[in-house]
């Protein structure tokens, strides 16, 4: 399908953002494909794919307002919608333990240097202010299954981290 | 025997309530035939219901001998199911032949007993877990008009309890 375009959407977050910015689209006959809502940090951040006849100046004009109103920074890229083609991740693993520099990083080096490609990952810092914990949660594919990854566990934790893998194993019914 | 097209959501019929069979006779033979098939054409399907091509009827086929290193049955016929006993919950990730490019995850009882009748009207009963089970409720759900989609929960922090590598 043509004219497709990726709106990121970035501010303070308060109830009543995605009806107020959905409604716009809609009245202004665009389409939402998928989306993904995040709450970071308290800042409200989505990324929408929406899909109609207009430019993304046409979408930024007739979201300004709201877009202001709200005091909300807008993205638009033009993309290819590429729906109907999900891929099923059949390996998820969860890393916790004390917040600590860099360990998104090797925990996805890692990952990569092993052919792992990531479909999901989130991650919090929760706890407290004295003592930050940090939470994530990752979904992919792993080629070989999830025994391929597995001495990632003992690879890296350490200090504190503590990192567990999980075949997903997904039933077709 | 022929392959049947699968209903896909939000077909009405995938929702109604499957009644018992109460004829076991030639006729039962060839309709489960044809589930056979269609079932063996679907991509990866482990198991079948009836209802997903048109057949309101409580019959599910299950087969998940396919899958290594599990627990199971081998390849099995259950009309008129009827789950006994459950234990456990467990979460794990379902797609279905009625709703294509999507999978989620649900919770399933871990372990269940189950009375059935084979196609040549025979009781059975079995023990099962793990993806079995899990695979025989999610067949069982659409004769009560229920797909993996309103069982849903979230994707995100939730934990799977098979086969981890922790340290």
């Amino acid at each position: 399908m043509k004219n497709w375009f990726m709106l990121t959407l970035v501010g303070s977050d308060k109830p009543g953002i995605v009806a107020k910015v959905t409604q716009v689209l809609y009245e202004n006959h665009y389409n939402l494909g998928e989306t993904s809502m995040l709450r970071l940090g308290g800042n409200f951040s989505i990324m929408m794919m929406v899909n109609g006849e207009g430019s993304s100046d046409d979408i930024r004009n007739k979201l300004s307002d709201v877009c202001k109103e709200l005091g909300f920074h807008l993205h638009i890229d033009t993309i290819e919608g590429l729906l109907h083609q999900h891929q099923i991740p059949n390996v998820k693993i969860t890393v916790s333990g004390a917040d600590r520099e860099g360990i998104i990083a090797q925990v996805t080096g890692s990952l990569y240097k092993k052919g792992f490609n990531i479909l999901n990952l989130d991650s919090d810092v929760a706890g407290t202010v004295e003592h930050p914990i940090y939470i994530m949660h990752i979904e992919g594919i792993a080629a070989e299954g999830a025994e391929s990854i597995s001495e990632l566990v003992s690879d890296l934790s350490t200090d504190g981290v503590d990192i567990s893998v999980y075949a997903i194993d997904t039933m077709v019914g | 025997m022929s392959i049947h097209p699968i209903l896909t959501y939000p077909d009405e019929l995938l929702k109604r309530i499957s009644t018992a069979v109460d004829k076991f006779d030639d006729e039962l033979l060839r309709f489960i035939d044809d589930l056979e098939e269609t079932m063996a054409d679907g991509p990866g399907a482990v198991g079948i219901a009836a209802p997903q091509i048109g057949h309101a009827v409580r019959i599910v086929i299950v087969d998940v001998s396919s899958r290594k290193k599990i627990k199971h049955h081998g390849h099995m016929v259950l009309i008129n199911p009827e789950i006994t006993e459950w234990e456990g919950l467990a979460v794990g990730r379902e797609g279905c032949l009625s709703v294509p490019d999507y999978t989620g995850n649900v919770v399933r009882a871990e372990k269940i007993k189950l009375n059935a009748f084979n196609q040549f009207g025979e009781t059975l009963s079995f023990e099962m877990e793990g993806y079995e089970a899990r695979a025989v409720q999610h067949e069982i759900d659409h004769l009560d008009g229920l797909l993996f989609l309103d069982r849903l929960v979230s994707r995100r922090n939730d934990l799977f309890e098979r086969k981890v590598y922790q340290k």
